[in-house]
C-alpha cells in the first residue's frame, strides 16, 4: 500500500516537473519585467540608497534577508550542538 | 603552529584584512559587498591566523561567549529594525530622509554619499556583525573541538 502510494506520489511529481519544464519561456525571452523596472527607476528615489542591489536585499526584500540570516543563525547552532565534545566526555570519564 | 616567517607575516597583514572587510561592510549600500561578503572578508583573515597560530593561541583571545552575544547581538538589530518600520511595512525604510543616514541621492549615475541609505548601513552593520562572529564560532569549533582534543590524546 505504501509503495502504491510512493509510486502515484513520485508520478504526480514527475508530471508537475515536466509539465513545468515544457512550459518555460523560450530561452532568451525574459519574463515581463515590470518589477524589475519600477524598482530600477525608484530605488533611489525610495531608499535614498546608490546600490540598488542592497536597497533590493535589505529593502524590498527585506524579509528574505532574515530567512538568510536565520539559516546562518541555524547552521551555527547546528555546528556547535554537534562538534561539542565536552559535555559527552564528563559523563564517560 | 608554522615557521616564524609564516606568522610574521599574517601578524602584518590581518590588520589590512580587517580593515578591506570593515570597508565593505560600511559601503555596503554604495559598493558591491555588503554584511555577508564584508563578514567572510573578515573571517577569512582570522581563518588566516587559525593557520599561521595553534587554534589553542587564537581561542586565548577570541572567546566563544563573546561570539555567541555578538551573534545574538546583530540579530537582535536586525529584526528590530525590521519591526520598526512596521507602521508602514515590514522591513519599511523609515530612516530613509531622517537625519540618520537620511540624505537622498539624485537619481541616476552619481558618485554617491555615505550618509545615505536610511537602514540599509545599520542592517548591514548587524549582518556583518552576525556573520563575523557566527562564521568565526564555526571556525573555532571545527578547529578546537575536533582537531585539538586528538592531538593531546
Amino acid at each position: 500500500m505504501r509503495k502504491v502510494a510512493g509510486l502515484v506520489s513520485l508520478l504526480v511529481l514527475v508530471a508537475f516537473l515536466v509539465a513545468g519544464a515544457l512550459l518555460l519561456r523560450p530561452f532568451g525571452y525574459p519574463v515581463p519585467s515590470d518589477m524589475d523596472d519600477y524598482i530600477i527607476e525608484n530605488a533611489q528615489e525610495q531608499t535614498g540608497n546608490n546600490n540598488v542591489v542592497a536597497s533590493v536585499v535589505f529593502d524590498y526584500r527585506g524579509y528574505d534577508t532574515l530567512g538568510e540570516a536565520t539559516i546562518l543563525f541555524t547552521a551555527v547552532t547546528g555546528v556547535l550542538l554537534l562538534l561539542r565534545t565536552e559535555k559527552r566526555k564528563e559523563k564517560s570519564s | 603552529m608554522l615557521s616564524k616567517i609564516v606568522r610574521t607575516v599574517a601578524n602584518q597583514l590581518i590588520l589590512f584584512v580587517l580593515v578591506f572587510g570593515l570597508y565593505v561592510i560600511a559601503h555596503g549600500h554604495l559598493t558591491p559587498g555588503g554584511g555577508f561578503q564584508g563578514g567572510a572578508v573578515i573571517v577569512s583573515g582570522i581563518v588566516m591566523l587559525l593557520v599561521a597560530f595553534s587554534s589553542h593561541e587564537l581561542s586565548k583571545s577570541v572567546r566563544e561567549r563573546i561570539l555567541s552575544v555578538m551573534e545574538s547581538i546583530g540579530a537582535v538589530i536586525f529584526v528590530l529594525l525590521g519591526f520598526a518600520g512596521l507602521g508602514a511595512t515590514f522591513f519599511y525604510n523609515f530612516l530613509a530622509g531622517s537625519p540618520i543616514f537620511g540624505n537622498i541621492p539624485p537619481t541616476g549615475p552619481n558618485p554617491g554619499d555615505f550618509w545615505t541609505g536610511g537602514t540599509i548601513p545599520p542592517m548591514n552593520f548587524a549582518v556583518g556583525l552576525k556573520v563575523v562572529a557566527g562564521l568565526c564560532a564555526v571556525v573555532l569549533a571545527l578547529a578546537l573541538f575536533t582537531g585539538g582534543e586528538e592531538v593531546e590524546e
